[in-house]
């Protein structure tokens, strides 16, 4: 119990810093690692939820992925970052006052709710599949029958985001040598080659 | 205190939700720090998720967990290229040059 309860707050504590360094540090860059951060913690939240699978994809998704998406932009666009920081004390204090409201009202809510007494029963047809199997095995038996069509759509919509990406960004240059095998077989010996008569005794 | 319970997980995913919210309004020149406020909101919704799974006994959080997880994934690539075209085009990310459809 104690054990689980210092995990807890060490994976939250962490996790919420690396948040308030990810808005506020001066560098992207750092951002982005205090992100990686953030996330980690984020899977070792999940792991004690007993979530281990979305914990590990997590990780492999989001450090692995994302964050170095983030890092390769980062370091190629070359930016001036102190203009971009210009004025940034200057939204502080209303950023503060919605942020502040917003996590009131939010705890307010944490704090007061309760179960509605239907609700119990609501989430019937996939519970009786978790008995004793593992998170990761479980999740499959949902995933792949009950919302193979929503899975279907998420492949989906990844795809079409990767074709978006390589479109966006994809560019024609300029004075690239590249082969162009039509050009070569309609190339004939007589236009290519020049014969010359050297004089003994002469260079060409 | 001791006994970690769901309005725990809750309280930690309403603290970085507005975290994110705080980072749009803190860094409102700075496309590239905005995402990754999007990218700590969107966590902290997926904490929501799980938590109400575990707590509910139901995998269906987890699933939907996954589906944000796609998303957001699929919405990093996307803003990214964006970004990554408006820069070649214009030099810079400012959010305040980004006006062209303004007429």
């Amino acid at each position: 119990m104690i054990v689980k309860a210092l995990a807890f707050y060490m994976f939250s504590l962490v996790a919420v810093g690396a948040g308030v360094l990810v808005i506020s540090s001066r560098n992207p860059v750092h951002s982005v690692l205090f992100l990686i951060l953030a996330f980690f913690n984020a899977a070792g939240l999940f792991v004690l939820m007993g979530a281990e699978f979305l914990a590990m994809i997590l990780v492999v998704v989001y450090v692995g992925a994302v964050a170095v998406l983030f890092m390769f932009v980062v370091m190629m666009l070359d930016i001036n970052f102190v203009a971009l920081r210009e004025g940034f004390l200057q939204y502080l204090p209303l950023g503060a006052l919605v942020g502040l409201i917003l996590l009131a009202e939010l705890l307010v809510i944490v704090g007061g709710w309760t179960f509605a007494p239907s609700a119990a029963g609501v989430g019937a047809p996939p519970r009786a599949a978790i008995a004793n199997i593992s998170n990761t095995h479980a999740l499959g038996k949902i995933l792949y029958t009950h919302y193979i069509y929503l899975f279907q759509a998420s492949g989906m919509i990844l795809l079409v985001s990767m074709v978006g990406a390589i479109v966006l960004t994809h560019r024609r240059r300029e004075g690239v040598r590249r082969q162009d095998i039509g050009r070569q077989l309609a190339r004939s010996a007589k236009a290519s080659i020049e014969l010359k008569k050297v004089e003994p005794g002469k260079g060409i | 205190m001791l006994d970690i319970g769901l309005s725990h997980y809750l309280s930690v995913a309403a603290i970085l939700f507005t975290l994110g919210i705080f980072g749009i309004f803190l860094n409102r020149k700075n496309v590239i720090i905005i995402l990754m406020s999007v990218e700590l909101m969107l966590l902290a919704v997926n904490i929501n998720l799980v938590a109400f799974s575990a707590h509910l006994y139901d995998l269906v959080g987890q699933v939907f967990a996954m589906f944000v997880l796609t998303v957001a994934a699929a919405e990093a690539a996307i803003g990214l290229a964006i970004l990554m075209v408006y820069f070649r085009n214009r030099g810079s990310i400012a959010v305040e040059d980004i006006s062209l459809m303004k007429g």
